[in-house]
């Protein structure tokens, strides 16, 4: 027989999503769901929730038309969502600041975050230090290596940093860490995840808080460009930047066009495009395409961008790419340094990483489609965390 | 289910006797020697053996779970192999029934209809899959019921009075109690809050009961045996390998496990 599942959010994306995951956590994610499904119709939390997005975050983020850039490559307009001028410099404040919310709801009094580029676990560190919540940070110890700058702000913070060890030593084995400890401390502790991955709820919450990056993009867009864009992009790892830009956009007429991290290209095996090269499977609690090999293994990924650096993706995703809602691509290591001067040079904004894999994706997609064409790009994060690495992958000595 | 599986649980019952459930990771220390190191498991007093299927995210495993996961792996240790070690286990006497524990996504990878009649034909018993609740479970349940197969699911101190009874009602032989709140091998089974929880389970259930997670020494594997049917002992076992020299490793488990099961 089968359990009937009794989730009053639908659990699933298409074929994708659910909830695997160890017994242990089962009531934290019930409570989790009615939590949030109270705090979504109540108007004293949404009100709370805007209040800190506006006068803390910074909220709304500004649509930026990048003439120069556009003038440069010839072709179809380029308008970036500045999500690198949010508070912290990345979309990650957003999910950041509504979960930490719903942790207080929940009465956890401990908070902690797995993270990649540092970009996530700086978010949580900083709404933890507004709130007065204890903040735990599990990150690889790889990735403290790649972005040490982020690593040392998360202590200023005052969250307690964990460097994992285990596996590849990124992403993937800080969520495996953050896991276990939310098994061993779940009556106290609430597990912010920092993409749109997981079991259910976290997907659905996740997108829901991310959302906002949509919902203002789509108005801006239309009230400075006069139009909808002919297509959205950006970068995807677990995705959550890309979710909540595209959302917003699913019952229009626009390209949906989600850039994953080619590495050193998606023939090597060195790379992290998930939903372009991957097979669907279950890790870290859901359904969804995973860079596995035939036995089911996890493989290592690689990327430059710490950030994009998991060999899964939130399974709306994987639900957008297989009903053809939304296209996926990858660019390489190579091609985002290239994004990433790119933007530098004509309109002095210095991006992350991750999103300098969107926008080389954008500037190819701009000449293609030509004059008269508008390209809304998520600019997810900014880059001075990347410093290091993009000197180095330039051949230049700090 | 496996008809192994109940007749060791029913005879249990009838003389009154707690059972001794041993668990190893497939391949751990090397692949060579799982073979025999099931067989010194049931030598030394297991009534039925857990195999753990190596997989490279262990989520709900401690440290030293996790560490021969990674040892296995890198000896290319699939779940294939695994039915290759029970198959031959079996030629060389092991009677025992055979519980296969691991994650969701290697079985899937391999296809549930084909994981479950090739466990079947090489001689396993039943899934323990620490990743899948009753909730997601309906595909797979159908596909180990097909092969005569018991799906053991878990209980935990955290689950809900109400969600107990639905648990039980895909279990067909024993229902697994994790003993504590955390991942396995931490060496502190909460005795304290035990056996209000095993009595939780109980009040809800008729199936037979094994609590595991954290029991390392003989006290706490007897202690447990005076409230369910059965003790699991893993961590321990796969330290006790750890502890032994080269050579000695079979041998040790084979007194380790003579020692905790108390024979």
């Amino acid at each position: 027989m089968t359990v009937e599942t009794t989730s009053p959010l639908p659990p699933r994306f298409g074929d994708f999503g659910g909830r695997y995951i160890p017994e242990t956590l089962v009531a934290a994610h019930e409570d989790l769901e009615a939590a949030y499904l109270e705090a979504r119709s109540d108007p004293a939390f949404q009100q709370e929730l805007d209040y800190l997005l506006r006068h803390y975050v910074g909220r709304p983020t500004p649509l930026y038309l990048a003439e120069r850039l556009t003038r440069e490559v010839g072709g179809a307009r380029i308008w970036l969502k500045r999500e690198d001028l949010a508070h912290t410099g990345a979309h990650k404040i957003n999910n950041a600041l509504g979960q930490a919310l719903l942790a207080r709801r929940l009465g956890k009094t401990r908070i902690i975050a797995e993270t990649g580029a540092g970009q996530h676990g700086v978010a949580t560190a900083t709404v933890c230090a507004m709130l007065g919540l204890e903040c735990v940070i599990y990150m690889g110890s790889e990735d403290i290596k790649r972005q040490s700058l982020n690593a040392f702000r998360m202590k200023m913070l005052g969250a307690t940093l964990v460097p994992v060890e285990t596996g590849s030593k990124t992403l993937k084995d800080a969520i495996n860490e953050a896991m276990r400890d939310w098994v061993t401390n779940v009556r106290t502790t609430h597990y912010i995840i920092g993409s749109a991955i997981g079991p259910h709820p976290f997907p659905t919450i996740v997108r829901d808080f991310q959302s906002v990056i949509g919902r203002e993009a789509r108005a801006q867009v239309l009230e400075q460009a006069g139009r909808l864009p002919d297509a959205a992009v950006a970068c995807v790892g677990g995705g959550s930047n890309a979710i909540g830009l595209f959302h917003p956009f699913l019952d229009d007429p626009v390209r949906l066009i989600g850039v994953e991290a080619g590495g050193d290209g998606v023939g090597t095996g060195k790379h992290s495009a998930t939903l372009v090269a991957g097979r669907p499977g279950v890790l870290h609690g859901t359904r969804t395409y995973l860079l596995q090999d035939a036995n089911g293994q996890i493989l290592e990924t690689h990327s430059i961008s710490a950030g994009l650096d998991y060999p899964g993706v939130g399974p709306e995703h994987s639900w957008l790419k297989t009903s053809e809602r939304a296209e996926y691509v990858a660019v390489d290591d190579r091609q985002a340094l290239e994004g990433f001067q790119a933007l530098t040079r004509t309109e002095g904004i210095i991006p992350a990483l991750e999103p300098s894999h969107a926008i080389y994706y954008a500037i190819q997609l701009a000449r293609k489609l030509g004059p008269g064409k508008d390209i809304l790009v998520g600019l997810s994060g900014r880059g001075d965390k990347d410093m290091h690495t993009v000197a180095a992958a330039l051949g230049v000595t700090l | 289910m496996s008809q192994r599986l109940r007749d060791t649980f029913a005879r249990a019952r009838e003389t009154g006797r707690t059972l001794f459930i041993g668990y190893v990771t497939a391949g751990y220390p090397r692949r060579e020697e799982t073979v025999p190191i099931l067989l010194a498991m049931q030598e030394g007093g297991a009534d039925v053996i857990e195999l753990g299927v190596p997989f490279s995210d262990p989520m709900a495993d401690g440290a030293t779970i996790q560490h021969a996961n990674q040892v296995a792996l890198e000896q290319g240790v699939s779940l294939g192999d695994c039915f290759d070690f029970i198959r031959e286990a079996r030629k060389q006497g092991l009677t025992a029934p055979v519980i296969l524990m691991g994650y969701y996504n290697p079985i899937l990878a391999r296809g549930e209809a084909r994981a479950c009649a090739e466990a079947a034909a090489a001689g396993a018993d039943g899934w323990i899959v620490v990743d899948l609740p009753p909730e997601e479970a309906g595909g797979f349940l159908a596909a180990c019921r097909a092969h005569d197969l018991s799906f053991v699911p878990l209980v935990a101190p955290t689950t809900r009075d109400d969600r107990i009874p639905r648990i039980a009602a895909c279990a067909d032989a024993f229902l697994y109690c994790v003993s504590v709140t955390g991942t396995t091998g931490k060496g502190n089974v909460a005795l304290d809050a035990l056996p209000a929880f095993i009595q939780r389970v109980r009040a809800r259930t008729d199936l037979p009961l094994a609590v595991g997670f954290g029991i390392t020494t003989r006290q706490q594997a007897e202690a447990v045996r005076a409230l369910a049917d059965a003790a699991v002992v893993g961590s321990a076992i796969i330290s006790a390998i750890d502890a032994a020299a080269e050579g000695r490793r079979t041998q040790s488990v084979r007194e380790f496990v003579e020692d905790v099961s108390g024979r």
